[in-house]
């Protein structure tokens, strides 16, 4: 469990930012690491957000890989059905989810089918943007534009507002280069400066895409090359969240206006950067996978800035 | 680290491990069929940086392959992991 707020609600800062992570012992151990917060290990069982008196929560899942059968979990329906399970026990009800790609493993009709029936079943409005687990059919992305592409431009990129905070969807899976990383490209970030026009600086932006939106490691292409073109079109804003997935494990960084963070992954957990010879899925032993799937629910709280993301895993009450 | 390219005779085959292509670099007589083969756990897109080639998703244990026809050296890469590169070099 992370805040990002002080004890009496208080803004934080930076330095008040990570030790508050720390403090906020219950869910997740923080340390800091080249000035990035670095989760080292979950501590028991994740508490439940506790329930906003104005605002609204909304709740993030991410790389569900449905079609996944290896070592590192050979059950990631049964793990995606847990994780909306635990949606749907939330004591407060999330306004809707939203997901940040790889919903399934080969993009193939049937993995798509059994993502939405699982997911869809849940109830809940869902915003999705695709990983680059779902734009490999045969037709290079057709198969997610034409389940999720409705009222998106380009590659599935989009914005919608509720309850006064301004939500974009973006891209960065589609025509990576050579020796890259993840990539948004001229079109979208056009759009993007457009789209944001029309937003007052004053009005909470959060923004989500599948590959993160900072450096986290490079080596292994946890990054994206034109992000900083992106963040610089959102300086000017009080309040930005960076939602990501991908990487399959909880990391965050608080810069400036700007909190990243990144899910973790409901199907299979991966290796910590540079701990293992590739990104690759990771077999941990029998009883600790639960421990490392999850999902992230983010509170709106009417008055304040931040936003309030708490981490829960599959093992968690 | 400096790899030493294999020679034609030696291998055509690149095994995709780790998230890595070996032999990174490869050199092959014109004519030669090359193999692509997947075995990590996630899937992989092997395209050429010139559009000259480009394999299916390629799942655990999928190969694909290519035949070059033409000299030259032909730098791939990884569609969905781009910091994945390898060179084939064809020569007569």
């Amino acid at each position: 469990m992370t805040h990002h707020r002080g004890s009496n609600g208080e803004p934080v800062d930076r330095r008040h930012a990570l030790e508050c992570m720390i403090w906020a012992g219950t869910g997740v151990l923080w340390t800091v690491s080249g000035g990035v917060p670095v989760s080292l290990g979950l501590l028991g069982e994740a508490k439940a957000a506790e329930a906003p008196s104005a605002g609204f929560t909304f709740l993030q899942i991410s790389d569900s890989h449905i079609g996944f059968d290896k070592a590192a979990n050979p059950h990631a329906v049964d793990t995606l059905k847990e994780a909306i399970g635990k949606v749907q026990a939330l004591p407060e009800k999330p306004s809707f989810l939203i997901h940040t790609g790889d919903i399934t493993h080969l993009s193939t009709a049937s993995q798509f089918d059994t993502a939405a029936q699982i997911i869809g079943g849940a109830g809940f409005d869902v915003h999705y943007v695709p990983g680059e687990h779902d734009i490999i059919d045969e037709n290079n992305g057709r198969a997610y534009l034409e389940r999720y592409g409705a009222g998106a431009r380009g590659a599935g990129w989009y914005s919608f507002d509720q309850n006064g905070v301004h939500f974009v969807g973006l891209v960065n899976v589609v025509n990576l280069k050579a020796g890259g990383l993840g990539n948004l490209g001229a079109d979208q970030l056009a759009w993007l400066a457009d789209d944001l026009k029309a937003v007052s600086a004053s009005t909470p932006v959060v923004v989500f895409a599948h590959i993160p939106l900072w450096a986290i490691y490079p080596e292994w292409g946890w990054g994206t090359d034109d992000a900083a073109q992106a963040l610089a079109l959102l300086k000017r804003f009080g309040s930005v969240t960076v939602l990501n997935g991908h990487i399959h494990q909880i990391m965050q960084k608080v810069e400036g206006n700007v909190t990243f963070h990144t899910a973790l992954s409901t199907a299979f957990p991966q290796p910590a950067p540079g701990t293992a010879p590739s990104p690759g899925p990771m077999t941990v032993p029998p009883g600790q996978l639960r421990n490392l799937l999850g999902i992230t629910n983010v509170a709106v709280e009417r008055g304040r800035e931040e936003l309030a993301i708490i981490d829960s895993t599959l093992a968690g009450s | 680290m400096a790899q030493t390219p294999l020679r034609g005779a030696d291998a055509t085959r690149v095994k995709i491990e780790n998230f890595t292509f070996t032999p990174t670099a490869l050199t092959v007589k014109v004519g030669t069929v090359v193999t692509f083969e997947n075995d990590d756990d996630i899937p992989h897109i092997v395209v050429a940086s010139d559009g000259s080639f480009r394999s299916k998703a390629l799942d655990t244990g999928d190969g694909y392959t290519f035949t070059f026809t033409k000299s030259g050296d032909f730098p791939y890469f990884c569609a969905l992991h781009p910091h994945m590169q390898g060179t084939i070099t064809v020569i007569p």
